[in-house]
């Protein structure tokens, strides 16, 4: 019996926000993955890259492929060196707003799991308090001795945030790493939609690595696959009291499909339309360039891949407590379905139009 | 453990009810009675083996930093005011509760959002808000007003080799020493006063000053330690898993000498460690009771703090239980504290 979309979502995403997925060290989220995407696919298989690949067969199989990519890294740190009282200081990995790390709690992934917290050593000979804090300013307390550390912890090794995912008010989530595990809590509602509708083609959703540091997961995949088209599906700033006149698109009004030079005019066509047809909310998304997800590299691989963009509006992003709307997340991996069911038999007819 | 369990509760200033409740329902058996005075303040008593006994004073405060909700936006997020000292930089991306039952939390414009300059620039409290995921002024009313509480949701936990890390043990460890000594019976004969409000500057030892009358007064305390990464020596003010800590002076107590001396003979004689606070900064409710009524002998031992007035501060697991064993000590051997001669006076001799 398939679960109901909403419990899917809200389970799905607590099972894989939870979990650390540093980019270039994904493989720690492979048993969520496939605990979330086994019971929705016909096949399941990852590549040396450790993009995750989830296979669902179309009913009348020409070879033609749609892609789904939702990217599966997130944000951290990782040790750089470990000082004479036991403290370890690191460098971000991907893009991390300094002035967010204060007191946060972590996880070193050393020899073991060590929970640490980060702490701030104000230096005392310059103490403008208007200035922000900068990393060098920080260190992780671990709360072992030198030599303990030195022997638990070893320079490159990752560090991640800790962070309980919570349900707050009106089915909105917030927590760690809800960019891009939202992203792939989509595609999960979508195969899990397409279990209960007819589609033609080939679905194959790939949970991509290493998009917080330059897009190379969606790269390599892309290549790999030689989708007919493909949907890449992200995070996108929701708008907040602090960046109203910066953000225009809105926390649970669904999903923003984006239109622009990096997506192809008829993908954007037929999402919106499948929108309107399905009575499913979406707000449209203008960017004049290529966008900041796995579309701008899926769109230039191959000989051109016609593109689209599925973007869940979420607050605070890069933060500890980003915040995405559960309706969103289900509304678009409705619209991400039904798109597929309504395809037309031959995917090439997309790229000629 | 009563220490985790006072730790994970709420108790910011002025909305201790909680953590009193708690304490109550843990020391009945072992007091002879209690009240609570009309600011909040617990006190307990409980006689001493001799009679007539010398009469000590244990308190603590129960209050711990924290965040108060100041305005409903009509988007539906929270504005919010500090309670206690607490830096607006630690603030940003943690999740709070409020009410015990609604989260919350406290997010910042996206990096990708920030101009070159916003990101060089530290965080002021109105650039700040609670979101609640309420997608309306009219929603957020159904769950929070005006006036509620917001705490942090830190787990008390073991950490690292030796070490507690959780919110507020300033100054739930105080509590949880004194619930602890509670267990025994003394000599002498005990209050013990559970104080309301010491972070918006030492309100509820205020008033219980206006009528305590004691021997000697023991405040226990945590204190900042700053031991923290490669800080030079001279910054320390204690360090972390070297014992508890016995001040001798702050911004509101300058401890009586002969009592810090006795204090340390005392620590020597049965091996337990002590240190001695170095720095002076901050007070705690000493700076009252040492001057209730017309003066009672007041020392402060501290289990030292690093990241105190934060979400997650960690104290050594030795320090806490040398806390309670030199305390033990010095109630089991109190009477050494009585009619010491001032230094001043020795000096005169």
């Amino acid at each position: 019996m398939t679960k109901p979309h909403l419990q899917l979502a809200q389970e799905t995403i607590h099972l894989l926000a939870g979990k650390p997925g540093v980019s270039g060290y994904e493989y720690k989220l492979f048993p969520s993955l496939e605990q979330t995407f086994k019971p929705l696919v016909d096949d399941i298989y990852t590549d040396n890259m450790h993009n995750c690949y989830a296979v669902k067969n179309g009913y009348a199989s020409n070879n033609q492929t749609v892609m789904l990519a939702a990217h599966s890294d997130e944000i951290g740190l990782m040790v750089t060196h470990i000082d004479s009282k036991g403290f370890i200081h690191f460098s971000p990995i991907g893009g991390i707003d300094d002035r967010t790390l204060l007191y946060q709690e972590v996880t070193v992934h050393g020899s073991r799991d060590l929970p640490g917290i980060i702490s701030f050593q104000p230096d005392q000979t310059k103490s403008d308090k208007k200035k922000s804090v900068k990393l060098h300013q920080m260190a992780i307390d671990i709360g072992h001795s030198s030599e303990e550390a030195q022997s638990l912890v070893k320079p490159g090794d990752i560090v991640s945030i800790n962070r309980a995912t919570l349900d707050l008010l009106d089915q909105t989530i917030a927590g760690k790493s809800l960019d891009n595990r939202a992203g792939i809590t989509v595609m999960a509602v979508c195969l899990s939609e397409l279990n209960s509708i007819k589609h033609k083609h080939n679905v194959i959703a790939v949970t991509t690595v290493q998009e917080e540091v330059g897009l190379r997961g969606a790269q390599t995949s892309t290549e790999k696959l030689n989708p007919t088209i493909a949907v890449a599906i992200d995070v996108t700033h929701a708008q907040t009291i602090d960046a109203k006149n910066q953000v225009s698109i809105h926390l649970g009004k669904g999903p923003a499909i984006t239109i622009g030079p990096n997506i192809h005019p008829t993908m954007h066509a037929l999402l919106t339309a499948c929108a309107q047809d399905n009575n499913l909310p979406y707000q449209v998304q203008a960017v004049a360039g290529p966008t900041g997800t796995d579309a701008r590299i899926i769109q230039l691989s191959s000989f051109g891949i016609p593109t689209g963009l599925l973007s869940i509006p979420l607050r605070y992003m890069h933060t500890s407590v980003e915040t995405v709307s559960l309706k969103d997340v289900v509304s678009c991996g409705k619209l991400l379905a039904r798109f597929i069911a309504a395809l037309p038999d031959d995917l090439e007819d997309i790229s000629c139009s | 453990m009563f220490l985790k369990y006072l730790s994970e509760l709420h108790g910011v200033s002025g909305n201790e009810k909680d953590v009193r409740d708690y304490i109550i329902e843990n020391i009945d058996n072992n007091v002879d009675s209690y009240r609570v005075d009309k600011i909040g303040n617990l006190l307990a008593t409980k006689k001493g083996k001799s009679n007539p006994a010398i009469k000590v004073v244990l308190t603590a405060h129960m209050d711990e930093v924290g965040l108060f909700i100041t305005e409903i936006t009509s988007e539906g997020y929270l504005k919010f005011q500090t309670i206690g000292y607490m830096d607006v930089n630690i603030l940003v991306s943690k999740p709070v509760i409020i009410n015990n039952s609604v989260y919350g939390v406290i997010g910042s414009k996206a990096i990708h959002l920030q101009k070159p300059e916003e990101r060089k620039q530290s965080f002021l409290i109105d650039q700040l808000y609670i979101d609640i995921g309420a997608n309306s002024k009219e929603e957020a009313e159904k769950n929070v007003k005006l006036g509620d509480y917001a705490g942090f949701t830190t787990a008390f936990t073991s950490f690292g080799s030796g070490f507690y890390k959780g919110k507020a043990l300033d100054n739930r460890a105080g509590c949880a020493v004194i619930m602890e000594l509670l267990k025994q019976q003394y000599n002498c004969d005990l209050t013990t006063v559970f104080t309301v409000q010491e972070e918006l500057g030492l309100r509820g030892s205020k008033i219980i000053s206006n009528y305590l009358n004691a021997d000697l007064a023991i405040v226990v305390e945590t204190t900042s330690a700053m031991d923290n990464q490669e800080q030079d020596r001279e910054n320390w003010v204690v360090e972390l898993g070297q014992g508890p800590a016995c001040s001798l002076m702050d911004q509101a107590t300058i401890y009586r000498p002969e009592l810090i001396k006795k204090t340390i003979q005392i620590a020597e004689s049965y091996g337990i460690p002590l240190q001695l606070r170095e720095g002076t900064a901050a007070a705690n409710d000493a700076g009252n009771i040492h001057l209730a009524g017309a003066g009672i002998p007041t020392i402060t031992i501290s289990i030292p703090c690093r990241y105190i007035h934060s979400m997650s501060s960690v104290i050594s697991q030795s320090d806490y239980t040398n806390c309670i064993e030199l305390i033990n000590l010095i109630l089991n051997n109190c009477q050494e504290y009585i009619n010491l001669p001032h230094r001043g006076w020795e000096v005169m001799k």
